[in-house]
């Protein structure tokens, strides 16, 4: 990936202009098409769904959804978990290949940074849509308050607050710091006053001299160099949630680092088909390539091994735990009411990706995104399963009972798809998809070094 | 092209420092406001049927707490007066009062009067008279120098803070049993060690004063 990769990423023969072209034209220059029309109609009213399953669920109580006193997370905190792991890919995209410079991040890291933000966003709803008394969510902040108390430190709950403000504010700053000498391109390329106007205060005033970029570039480093532990710790502290109690099945320590490799897995699942979507939506075929989407293939494929290595400690361990209700939870999986998604999610997450072995299929950019879409239908089906199964057989057996989700569920998890699509195609025509500057900057490389 | 004005960057800077400084002050009173008298009501008057007041009653008269509040060493509840009660005197004295009219109203109506409470206490708390007072914490502790109050008012905030702030150490607060419905006690120059002695004369285990099941059943 390191001997003359840029002749593969950028279109032969190409300038600076052209590039800014590329990704700006369709901002400022193109009206929408129909199909963007369409989807954001569709994806509007979608979120309009959720947000009126949103107040239904404050009037009625989460006696609506399928949450039952054995099953007491049920649907939402599946959701949250699979949301805040797709939010994991955009800083470990934006920070890790930054440090370790990999040239193919130039091209997709802008638009896996506004899918982390939205991802992470979303995720950060269903904690609070599950509390029985959600407008005292406030509660998990450290604050001054008349009750003399502060948040009960021993929970993994607040730990798990902390994490996700902590997460969401610097992907927030980091992608804004990225954005501002995009933002000062589409101040200048901009065509009406108010584009002019909007563009230019945001982009800070930005000038492009030399010592801008200097302290440009030194901040982002920086701040790349701060992502990195966040990547691991907030999707680690997510975990902590389930393995900081005493339920089989959840009280292992195997669950920080798998859950964090289960959070690239289905985070680059993600970017793939956003990628493909983009690249297709935007017209950006010359700068987001099938190379790219080989490259995306081998991470997916070193993402489902490591899956594989997770669930197999995780078997190892609960045969080996000698613990009765250690190996009834393992028994459970395979035999129990849910074994049948069980399979299906080892199927998703381990057996499609080994496709990816096949050079000729990960230059298929269909197979790749098809890979993508399975496998992040199973990475939900895991994040149920970690909570149905636990909580349907815990240490009482007359507190079993299984977990049937209502048309609530449902509907709140397309709404939040819905919502998601709804920002991503929001931002796809008002913000730069492809980081400008940074293609740029390959392309300086690729010259100089050509 | 130019499309901001010379002043455009300081404007921005301004605005950045409004904006911050607005959310800043914003948390701050949203913080803030919990605390203050209107949240919490401390201070609060409450207009009663009848304008009795304790300053004369018990300040000037000398009436026990007891008198009137006759429930506060047996029930959860302090108890308010029948119109009986008042009666006891005022079928003698002051019998033509205007003040005392719906006294007298009560009485010949046989309909209670309908004393208004002052210190309210949330549902979800459970608050016992019998046993602060069975103890040793004294009425002026939580209800202030009601003797000297011409109306009654709510003398503390009654936060969880506040109760909290008792629980977590309450050998500042005990008294002598006799001591208890006296409204003119301070602690004495030797409370930490007369506290220390009553903690163990009530048997208060002060370790599991902060339980939550303690107030919240």
């Amino acid at each position: 990936m390191s001997a003359g990769p840029e002749e593969a990423l950028l279109p032969r023969g190409t300038s600076y202009g052209a590039l800014v072209g590329l990704v700006a034209d369709p901002l400022m220059r193109r009206r929408a098409g129909r199909p963007w029309r369409i989807a954001f109609a569709v994806s509007g009213m979608l979120t309009l769904l959720l947000a009126g399953c949103t107040a239904w669920l404050f009037l009625r109580g989460i006696g609506i959804l399928g949450n039952n006193t054995a099953v007491v997370w049920g649907f939402p905190i599946a959701n949250y978990v699979w949301w805040i792991g797709i939010g994991n890919a955009g800083t470990f995209i934006s920070a890790a290949l930054l440090l370790t410079r990999q040239p193919w991040r130039a091209a997709i890291n802008r638009f896996a940074e506004a899918m982390t933000l939205f991802a992470v966003g979303i995720a950060g709803l269903f904690p609070i849509l599950h509390l029985g008394r959600p407008h005292y969510a406030l509660w998990l902040t450290p604050y001054p308050n008349t009750q003399g108390l502060w948040p009960q430190w021993r929970s993994a709950l607040v730990w798990d607050f902390a994490a996700i403000v902590s997460y969401l504010t610097f992907s927030l700053m980091f992608f804004y710091l990225g954005l501002i000498p995009d933002l000062a391109t589409l101040r200048d390329r901009a065509q009406s006053r108010a584009g002019q106007v909007i563009y230019g205060v945001l982009a800070l005033g930005w000038r492009g001299s030399a010592r801008h970029w200097h302290l440009h570039d030194t901040l982002y480093r920086t701040l790349a160099a701060m992502a990195l532990p966040l990547v691991v710790s907030v999707h680690s502290v997510a975990a902590m949630d389930f393995s900081a109690s005493l339920m089989p099945g959840w009280q292992e320590t195997i669950f920080p680092p798998y859950f964090v490799v289960g959070a690239l897995f289905s985070g680059f699942g993600m970017v793939v088909v956003l990628a493909a979507l983009i690249r297709w939506g935007l017209g950006l075929q010359a700068i987001i390539t099938p190379r790219h989407f080989a490259v995306m293939g081998k991470v997916l494929l070193a993402g489902s091994l490591g899956m594989a290595l997770c669930y197999g400690t995780e078997w190892l361990s609960a045969w080996q735990a000698e613990d009765r209700a250690e190996r009834e939870h393992l028994r459970a999986l395979f035999t129990g009411p849910y074994a049948p998604l069980y399979f299906a999610m080892l199927g998703c997450n381990l057996l499609v990706p080994q496709l990816l072995w096949s050079g000729r299929l990960r230059g298929s950019i269909p197979a790749v995104v098809g890979v993508a879409v399975v496998l992040n239908i199973g990475m939900w089906l895991e994040r149920v399963l970690i909570i149905w199964n636990t909580l349907s057989h815990g240490y009482l057996p007359s507190m079993h009972g299984v977990f049937s989700p209502t048309l609530w569920d449902w509907l709140i998890l397309a709404g939040s798809l819905g919502f998601f699509a709804f920002l991503m195609l929001g931002f796809a025509r008002l913000l730069p998809a492809v980081a400008m500057h940074d293609m740029g900057k390959l392309l300086r490389r690729q010259r100089s070094g050509a | 092209m130019q499309h901001f004005s010379q002043s455009a960057d300081t404007l921005l800077r301004f605005a950045l420092a409004a904006i911050v400084l607005a959310f800043g002050l914003a948390v701050v009173l949203l913080l803030a406001w919990p605390f203050t008298t209107h949240a919490t009501s401390q201070g609060r008057v409450v207009a009663q049927p009848v304008q009795f007041s304790h300053a004369h009653h018990v300040g000037g008269l000398g009436l026990d707490c007891r008198y009137c509040h006759d429930t506060v060493q047996r029930s959860r509840f302090a108890g308010l007066p029948p119109t009986h009660t008042c009666m006891t005197c005022h079928s003698q004295v002051w019998t033509q009062a205007e003040m005392l009219a719906p006294v007298r109203r009560s009485l010949a109506e046989n309909r209670p009067l309908a004393w208004k409470r002052v210190h309210a206490l949330p549902d979800y708390v459970f608050f016992d008279h019998s046993l602060h007072v069975a103890n040793g914490v004294g009425c002026s502790t939580c209800h202030g120098a009601v003797q000297t109050m011409q109306q009654v008012s709510q003398a503390a905030p009654l936060t969880m803070a506040w109760c909290l702030d008792c629980h977590r150490n309450p050998a500042r607060w005990l008294r002598e049993e006799d001591r208890v419905f006296d409204m003119q006690w301070t602690p004495p120059p030797d409370q930490a060690e007369r506290g220390r002695r009553l903690l163990a004369h009530y048997g208060i285990r002060a370790e599991h004063l902060t339980d939550c099941s303690r107030c919240h059943r």
